[in-house]
């Protein structure tokens, strides 16, 4: 028998707010994080975006007395992993048995700009030595294991953490999804003409684009039931990546690439489309993802489950999206409450999907979230309430 | 109990040599330019595919490999798009055109990003690129270390075979960044062939340098 994969803490650190609690509670009440920037160092010109103050970054992180300096993109992944295990005792980052994995699509891309004042090592670029800066500062073992798969990285690792633990190669996996805002990104999806004018309408027939954001959420998995509290037991039941193999910067017209990941993950799981509760769905407010995102759900059979999408909260955070939103969805089946999608007004997809519009309370038992990403990559993740563990 | 999983073909494109199954397929004189040398095994190969001339150079790279890889063993008339899986890392992510896209940024006066660089700003889009040519659906992933880790490799890619996330796996390893230019992926299959290895970490720490 293979062991199952249960969840242990977690962490988020956003524009609102640096717990998973405290940025619950302002989902809950539809607060969104993403304002307007000004002309700044992001942008030539305004724009919408979620971005996290530096100065509550710099008094946290003063206050861990780190032994060397840190990037940005490291303090939050540190100030993040930090506030999990302050809130689970029972993790044992010094142990072997503990793997960090570390899922980003830049890590420190800023470091690559020759202006950028930092007493960091410019190497630190390179996304491995990021993930084992981040490691030393735990006193971590384990070399960690770096993903970077676009925009699915954060479902993805999640899922290879689960199979990492399932093989038996650790006991707890702390996978840390992080990513910032910077000139190179923001410049980037500019050029690509994907970023709105306005706060991304997830779902809506007004849609025009993402907005970026930053953030970074950890989740802590692990096999071993006696570190588990009694209190809402969940676990990770299902994973799957797939490939569309349609356009490098555009989802299949169809679906059939996210298809294939739901029903890979559900059938991993081993549940049927009816049993599904609760979709935290990609959903970035392009055109083209949220109408393909929605033919996949549709021929998924999961047309009348409750979806939702949080990228009008968070912007676009790339590599933290997956871990932060996987989170979210733990905290709506601890607190059976689903978070309405800010700024969905008018349907806007050619098939009838579910899309929540208010905040609304109902028993959440399980969660299915997906992710899609250039490079033509979709993944999907299912948890599920389990018994309380006697 | 561990299934034996087996290498059943594989392909090295390294500065002036390109090496399938231990056989050298090409090679150029020293000193020719990678790029160049990329052109060579281009033409050599008879590969005709309008969308390499849009690739940046680390997909270029992995392009070619996955082309010499899957003419020697075409797994694709074999397998189900969704059985193929593809699972490649390296070291500097897309450090190279990462650098080249900063270029457009760095200075307001020139400031001039643009969407056909920004788009290969991550690694995994040679994963897409090689999934498209060949119609491959499975799962993928790409993952950094400082240097290619037969063990985790090994370890990962059987893991997904003996629990059937997949029935065949191309993986590997991909980098051009800076003077480090060198890919080698191949092919992991259940049954053996005629000049297969077993898939164990030692035969990939001799195959991989």
């Amino acid at each position: 028998m293979k062991p199952t994969t249960y969840i242990l803490a977690d962490n988020i650190i956003s524009p609102l707010g640096f717990t998973t609690s405290e940025n619950f509670e302002r989902l809950c009440h539809m607060e969104t994080g993403v304002t307007y920037l000004p002309e700044s160092h992001l942008y030539p010109t305004g724009l919408y975006a979620g971005i996290i103050a530096e100065q509550k970054i710099e008094e946290r992180f003063r206050a861990l007395n780190a032994a060397e300096p840190y990037t940005r993109l490291e303090k939050l992944a540190i100030l993040s992993i930090n506030n999990l295990l302050e809130s689970c005792a029972e993790i044992d980052i010094r142990s072997k048995k503990t793997i960090i994995v570390l899922s980003t699509t830049k890590g420190n891309i800023d470091l690559l700009d020759p202006n950028s004042p930092t007493e960091v090592d410019k190497n630190r670029v390179h996304l491995w030595q990021a993930a084992n800066a981040i490691g030393r500062f735990f006193n971590n073992l384990v070399r960690p294991l770096v993903v970077s798969n676009a925009c699915i990285s954060g479902v993805l690792a999640i899922i290879t953490a689960k199979r990492l633990l399932e093989a038996g190669m650790y006991e707890t996996a702390i996978v840390v999804g992080v990513d910032i805002l910077t000139p190179f990104v923001v410049s980037g999806f500019k050029a690509f003409k994907a970023v709105s004018e306005q706060i991304a309408r997830p779902y809506d027939a007004d849609r025009d684009g993402i907005s970026l954001g930053e953030a970074c959420g950890s989740v802590a998995l692990t096999i071993n039931k006696q570190l588990i509290d009694n209190q809402t037991p969940i676990k990770v039941s299902g994973g799957a990546s797939s490939n569309d193999a349609n356009h490098i910067s555009g989802p299949s017209r169809t679906g059939d690439g996210l298809l294939l990941a739901i029903n890979k993950t559900l059938a991993d799981a081993g549940v049927a489309a009816a049993d599904v509760d609760y979709i935290s769905g990609h959903g970035t407010a392009t055109v083209f993802n949220d109408e393909m995102e929605s033919l996949a759900v549709y021929d998924a059979g999961l047309a009348h489950v409750p979806m939702n999408s949080l990228k009008s909260y968070f912007g676009h955070t790339l590599g933290a999206a997956g871990v932060l939103e996987a989170i979210v969805g733990l905290q709506s089946m601890r607190a059976n409450t689903l978070v309405g999608t800010y700024n969905f007004s008018k349907y806007g997809m050619s098939r009838e999907v579910n899309i929540l519009r208010q905040t609304q309370h109902q028993q959440v038992n399980n969660c299915l979230k997906t992710a899609a990403g250039f490079g033509g990559c979709n993944a999907a993740v299912f948890f599920e309430k389990v018994n309380p563990i006697s | 109990m561990e299934n034996t999983n087996y290498i059943t073909a594989a392909c090295t494109i390294a500065p002036n040599t390109a090496i399938i199954n231990n056989s050298v397929y090409l090679t150029d004189e020293p000193g020719t330019a990678f790029n160049d040398f990329l052109k060579t095994l281009y033409k050599h190969g008879q590969i005709a595919y309008p969308k390499y001339y849009k690739m940046d150079s680390l997909c270029k790279l992995a392009f070619l490999t996955s082309e010499l890889l899957l003419q020697n063993n075409p797994i694709t008339k074999k397998y189900q798009p969704e059985e193929i899986a593809i699972v490649v890392s390296n070291s500097a992510s897309s450090l190279e055109v990462d650098t080249a896209h900063q270029a457009t940024i760095t200075d307001a006066e020139n400031y001039f990003p643009s969407p056909s660089l920004f788009v290969y700003t991550l690694p995994n889009i040679l994963v897409g690129e090689i999934a498209i040519r060949n119609c491959i659906k499975g799962e993928n992933t790409f993952f950094i270390f400082d240097k290619f880790d037969a063990e985790f490799m090994s370890g990962y890619v059987n893991l997904l075979l003996n629990d059937n996330k997949c029935q065949c796996c191309i993986a590997g390893w991909v980098e051009y960044f800076e003077s480090n230019c060198y890919a080698c992926l191949y092919v992991v299959e259940k049954q053996p062939q005629a000049t297969s290895i077993a898939h164990t970490k030692e035969n990939l720490n001799t195959l991989i340098k």
